[in-house]
Order: C-alpha cells, then structure tokens, then sequence
C-alpha cells in the first residue's frame, strides 16, 4: 500500500530512525513481549529511562494532540514509529487502558480541565487506569449495573460491586459507570473517575483457570466522587461507555496474536515432523493447521482493508463489526492447535520438565478463553451485527 | 469494498445497473428453461461485449481497455449477483490472460482484438479427469512434419460449447504428473478432429468434453515455450480461479441479502423469524465469514494488478476462503428458507448449484488449502 506523502515521510523515518537509535536502551531489545504479561515484575532502570523518553516526546500516542503532550502527527506518522520499533527489537512502553480505551474517550468527551489534568500523566506512561465497568449482576448485560452514586451536594458518594476491573491491583486511577438515577435504566448511569487510594475501595485479586490473572473484584464502600470528574453529562455515561467500549473491541480484536513465539507451523514442523516431501505427516492436523494459517491471513487482510476503506470514506468500515469475532475465534483455535500438537508437552502446569514456551502455551490457551467473554462476548457481538448492521429486529 | 478509484466505480456502476435491468436472476432462469446448447444467452453476451467487459485486461493496442484484474473482479461480481451466465469469466479473463501473459506479438494481434470484442469466445481446456489437475496431462502432442498433432481428451472445458478458440494443455514429454514437458496449445474450435460433447451440469452453465483426435496444428500454435508451458499455465490459471472468486463473492454476497431479506418478512409463532437469536447468530456469522472471504479475494486481484509475488498464495487463500464461505452460505440460503427454499421455483436452488459447481471449478478448497501450505513450504 502506498503512502500519500512520500518525500515528508521519508524524511521523518530518517528522523525516527535516528531517534530511536539514540534513546532505546539496547539492553531492552526483544523485551517488548514482557509488557504484555498478567505478572509484574518492578522496571529496571533501564525501562525506566525508555518509558520517560517516550513520554517526554509524545511518541507512545503520536497522533494525540500536542497541547497535551502527545505526538500531534498522522496515523501514517505512527505507523512510521511503530515499523522502526519493530525494526530495532524496540518496544511502545506507553500503553494499558489509559492509552487504548480511556485517553481517546476522554479527548472526545472531557471537559477541558479533565484533558489538562488526565491526559499528560497517560502519555508519560505515569499512572495506570482500570476499568469500573463489570459487576457480579452486569456482565453482558452492562446496563443493568447497580453501583449506586448519592448526589451529596458538591460530592458523589459511591457504593457498590465492580468485578474483573484488570490491573486494579496496580492502578492509580478508575473510570467507572455508576448509577445516577434508579429510576432510568441506560439514562441514569454517569461515567466517573475517582483514584484508587480514596478511602472505601478495597481491591481482591481473582484467581483464574489460567492462575494469577490481573482481573479484580473492587468494593467500593462510601466512596468520595468529586462532581469535576463526571465525564459526559450526568445520566449520559451509557453513551461515554459505548464509545469506550469501540475503542477497547478495537484494541482487543488484533492485539498480539501470534504472542511474539515461534509461528504454528515452525512449531507443528518441530512437535508433529514431516514427511519426504516436507508436508507436516499428521495430514489431519496439517489441514486444520492450514484453516487456522488461513483464517488469520483473512483476518490481518480485513484489518488492512477495514484501515484503508476508513482512511477513505472517514468513518468506519462495515469490516470493523467482524474484527472482535474474527480476531478472537482464530486465536482461541490457534492456542488450541498449539497445545494439541505440543501432544502432553503441551499440557504442563509447572516445573523444569516443560520448556518456558510450553508452559507459555498452556497459559495463553486457558487464558486466552476470557477473550470471547470480555469487552462484549461473542453473543453480544453477534447481537449487534445482526441488529445494527444485518437491521434484524428484537423479539416479541 | 476495497478503495477504488474513479474508473473502477464507473465500471462496477454500470455493470450493477445493467445486470439488475438487463439481467436478473430471472434471465438466467430462462436460460436454462430454454436448454440452450450454449449455456449462456448469446444476445445478453453480445450486450456485454458492446460495453467492452470482455476486453478490461487486455492491453489498448490489442482493442481492450486495460483497466486490470481489479475492475474486472467488480463485473464479474455483478454478474455473479444474478448469476448471469456468460463467457465472460473463460474468455475474457482466463484466455485472453494466457495469450497477454504467453503471447508472441503475431498471437496476440490476431485473437485479443476478436476476443476483446467478444467476436470469438476462448475456453481453456486444461483438465482431464473428474477433479482439477493442471499437471496430469495425457493428451499428447507429437512432432508431425513443421507442426504437431494432438490426441486425446479434456474434460469439463468451461463454455467449451462456444469456444471459437480452445488454449489446450498438452504433454510433449514425461508423464501425466510431471510439471516439465506439458506445452499449451492454440487450437482454432473448428479445426479438423475437434469434437465436443455438451455436458450437463447442475449449474446449468455451458460446459463440454472435448475430444482431439489428431488434430494436426502449425509451429505457430504453440503459445509460450515447447515443454515449458506449465508456468505459464498456473499464472493463467490464478487469473481464472481469481476472477471465479470474485464472482463467487457477488453470488454468495446476493444469496446472504435475500436470505436475510426472508428473515425480515417470514412470520412464525407470531413474529418474524429473524428475531430469533438461533437465526440472527447463524446470520452475522455468515456476515462475518463473508467480510473475511471478501479481503481475500480482493486481495488477490489487487496482488495480481501489481504482479507481486505473492499472487498465487493469495489466490489459494481466496479460492479456499471463497469456496469454504459460499458453500455455507447457499447451504443456509436453502435452510433458512424452509420448504418454499427447496422448490425450483425459487431461486436457492440455483445458488446452491452454482457453489458447488464453482468451488470445484480450477480446483476445490482441499486443493487450494494444500496447495496455500505447499508454497510455504509445509
């Protein structure tokens, strides 16, 4: 695909180029995958270092305004800064929820004072968000959350139940819907932010299938909520969250995939062998490895063509409903493949009797399971494609 | 939809309103009414022609337009819409492919304008048994006086009933299997031992076997290099298969929408069926698949324009992603449908017909699947 723009863009890949040749610290090169983990462990100083340097130029969201501290360029720009990462073993250490769902929701629909306050310490790479959203009643059915906020007057007091607020553990800040109004149901929730080391709120990590998670129960138990920090209007947070919600199945649909290991077929070549004439020799196993290889190519084809059609039409493309579904069933199916073929290698739980990758494997097929549940499950993508694309109507 | 340009949108506009007044689904349920020996309306191919769709990828000089394998994936998905048949598809994508792509200068100038101007009609004839093979070639070509004389069967040639021009793969070395020793052949559709059998096939399309049985042709039919030809084959054969994706696509594309337009007005137990969870899942499930198969396709037929090297792994994605989708969705078309989706009188039948009759066409998913992994090498 051709860039508009060649000669400015070449330049500025010159300009990255060196930049990056200047502040990434070698020590780091291939690390990026570490980011990406449920376990943290403390930044070495080195991580450090990277992540201010990123933060104080505005790279990490290049195409965030420049008033804020972002990168003010073109998504091309970006592109351009994310291929001469990749091309040095670099990584994007500004990320999480902050970058991916909240920033962008709050650039649109904040107030000025919450941009000035809440927008710089994202795109540092200061403060890490989590999300308020789920609760043990609201999980697919969203709208029927209960958390309770009581008008005090200058304040908001909150009680009430959040469940799977990933990363709450290590957060500093929560966006969350809370319920305005008992009377309404998608017209009485509000979308506020409240830190997370106000008296009231109590974090429980949950443990899962895949054993530690960074998934949360949150209690939240006369808890303060400043009226400055009501996002959107009061009773209008339904429509603040559908926006944040595009930008999380977004985020979800592509991330990572491959997980930065040896592809399928290295892997089935290595486990399962092949025959004279190089095919994989389980002939079963090699045409569903063939399906899984070809779905993805599907998949990266449509994000491509969803990207240019977007780029063209300026909205959205008709693709961009699939993604989350497509994206998410080919990663399921890959993880299970992985296992299968890795044959009993691929089911260790722990211990030096598996290598790192097959106990990596066993981890991300379980915990990739939550991925078809989370950020609207497959049901309700499925839901929506029939009712706002397909126009299917509700039942009786 | 992948992004066209201002040309491309000229040419996809006029094909969809020529094939919604000239050429709906009903058109082609006469055709087959008829039993024309043809396969195909030959007034509604004149009509076509008279547009100049059969020419949008052969070179200006030779009386085409030159508007690529792209604008050309934009008709043919339009006629796959309404499943109009024509030659379109074998004569002026897949023969005229292999005489731009193989063609000596004294080739080209006599058949491309005739082509172009859909005058002649040109058919491949590459396959000899029940299943897509281009390397087993049997028919052979033997060395006679300053030409050759061919002997032997193909089977299954696409509008091989009206071909005035047969491109005819032929072994001149080896064995039926080898890749080296097949050499492709030009041979006029009247020439002495040519014989056709018009086979009837579910989709109702024009298809033949066609027997050689010593024809004798000159030096100059040989199209491309003597022994070499299988290269120039599989080139040809990409174009073919993806062209035949994209008119898989519009015929898939318009069986989903009539579907999903029964859905809307088909009531039972009191509401219409496509408020049904059961019904609505299945539904944007096929959307889904659909959206997948149509990057694919267009893919391969942009990949093809800008003759990158990855056009034939892309075609093999396409035709297997295509022909897995399609199948699917005529399968639901005819399901969903209920009992009035099994009788002749409506058109699902004809969807489902027409998949499988073109997922077997120039290789089915298994061999596009197998083949997809063979060029990467596993």
């Amino acid at each position: 695909m051709a860039d508009f723009g060649g000669s400015d863009l070449d330049a500025f890949r010159t300009e990255a180029r060196d930049w990056i040749e200047a502040n990434f610290p070698k020590s780091l090169k291939g690390k990026g995958g570490m980011m990406m983990r449920e376990e943290r462990s403390e930044p070495t100083p080195d991580m450090d270092a990277w992540r201010k340097a990123m933060g104080e130029k505005g790279w990490g969201v290049p195409t965030w305004p420049t008033q804020y501290g972002g990168g003010g360029l073109t998504p091309a720009h970006g592109r351009i800064i994310q291929q001469e990462l990749g091309r040095v073993g670099a990584y994007n250490p500004i990320g999480g929820m902050g970058v991916m769902m909240f920033g962008p929701t709050l650039l649109e629909y904040g107030t000025e004072a919450q941009k000035q306050q809440h927008i710089p310490p994202i795109v540092k790479g200061e403060l890490q968000w989590c999300q308020g959203f789920s609760e043990p009643g609201a999980g697919s059915d969203l709208a029927s959350l209960q958390t309770r906020a009581e008008d005090k007057g200058d304040h908001y007091i909150v009680n009430g139940q959040k469940i799977w607020t990933s990363g709450a553990q290590w957060a500093q800040w929560c966006f969350c819907l809370v319920r305005t109004d008992t009377t309404k149901k998608h017209e009485g929730i509000s979308f506020v932010l409240f830190p997370m080391d106000v008296p009231g709120v109590e974090v429980r990590p949950i443990p899962l299938i895949a054993g530690n998670s960074p998934f949360c129960e949150t209690f939240l138990t006369d808890v303060r909520v400043e009226k400055d920090q009501v996002v959107g209007p009061v009773n209008g947070g339904w429509t603040v969250a559908k926006r944040l919600l595009q930008h999380e199945r977004s985020g979800l649909s592509g991330a990572g995939g491959g997980g930065g290991g040896r592809s399928l077929v290295k892997l089935a070549k290595d486990y399962v062998g092949v025959d004279e004439a190089g095919r994989l020799s389980d002939t079963d196993l090699r045409t569903r490895v063939i399906m899984n290889e070809i779905d993805g190519r599907a998949f990266q084809l449509t994000a491509m063509r969803a990207m240019a059609e977007s780029k063209a039409n300026s909205g959205p493309s008709a693709a961009t409903s699939i993604m989350k579904n497509a994206g998410t069933r080919w990663m399921q199916d890959r993880a299970e493949l992985t296992i299968e073929l890795m044959g009993h290698q691929g089911l260790g739980w722990e211990g030096d009797d598996f290598t790192p990758e097959e106990l990596g494997a066993v981890r991300s097929w379980l915990g990739g399971k939550a991925t078809t549940i989370y950020g609207g499950s497959q049901e309700v993508q499925n839901n929506i494609i029939s009712k706002r694309i397909l126009g299917l109507p509700d039942p009786k | 939809m992948a992004v066209l340009n201002e040309e491309q949108t000229m040419l996809r506009d006029a094909a969809k309103s020529w094939v919604q007044e000239k050429s709906p689904v009903t058109a082609f349920r006469k055709m087959r009414d008829s039993g024309v020996e043809l396969g195909y309306d030959a007034n509604a191919w004149n009509e076509m022609a008279e547009m100049g769709w059969a020419g949008v990828i052969i070179p200006e000089e030779y009386g085409g337009s030159d508007f690529g394998y792209l604008s050309m994936g934009l008709i043919l998905e339009e006629t796959g819409r309404t499943l109009t048949a024509s030659p379109l598809l074998a004569s002026g994508l897949a023969a005229a492919s292999a005489l731009v792509l193989g063609g000596s200068d004294a080739q080209k100038s006599e058949w491309l304008p005739k082509i172009a101007g859909g005058e002649v009609v040109g058919a491949l004839a590459i396959d000899e048994g029940a299943h897509h093979a281009p390397e087993k070639v049997a028919l052979k070509a033997e060395k006679s006086g300053s030409g050759y004389k061919l002997s032997g069967s193909k089977s299954f040639v696409l509008e091989g009933m009206a071909a005035g021009l047969l491109i005819v793969s032929a072994r001149t070395s080896g064995q039926p299997g080898d890749t080296d020793g097949i050499t492709l052949f030009l041979v006029a559709g009247d020439a002495k031992g040519v014989s056709r059998k018009r086979l009837h096939l579910a989709d109702s399309r024009g298809a033949a076997n066609i027997t050689f049985d010593g024809v004798e042709v000159g030096e100059d039919a040989v199209l491309g290099e003597v022994d070499k030809g299988h290269a120039l084959l599989e080139k040809t054969l990409d174009r073919a298969r993806a062209g035949l994706c994209a008119e898989m696509l519009g015929s898939a594309v318009q069986a989903f929408e009539i579907t999903l337009d029964y859905l809307k007005v088909r009531v039972q137990f009191g509401q219409v069926i496509g408020s049904f969870q059961a019904l609505q899942h299945r539904a944007a499930k096929m959307f889904t698949d659909l959206e997948l198969a149509r990057s694919a396709v267009e893919a391969a037929l942009q990949a093809i324009d800008a003759d990158t090297p990855d056009v034939p792994e892309l075609v093999s994605l396409a035709k297997a992603k295509m022909g897995d989708v399609f199948h699917l969705v005529s399968n639901e078309m005819v399901q969903m449908h209920g009992g009035i989706g099994m009788t002749d009188a409506h058109d699902a039948g004809f969807y489902m017909k027409r998949a499988r009759a073109a997922e077997a066409a120039f290789g089915n998913q298994g061999y596009h699947r197998d083949r997809y992994a063979r060029i990467q090498g596993y």
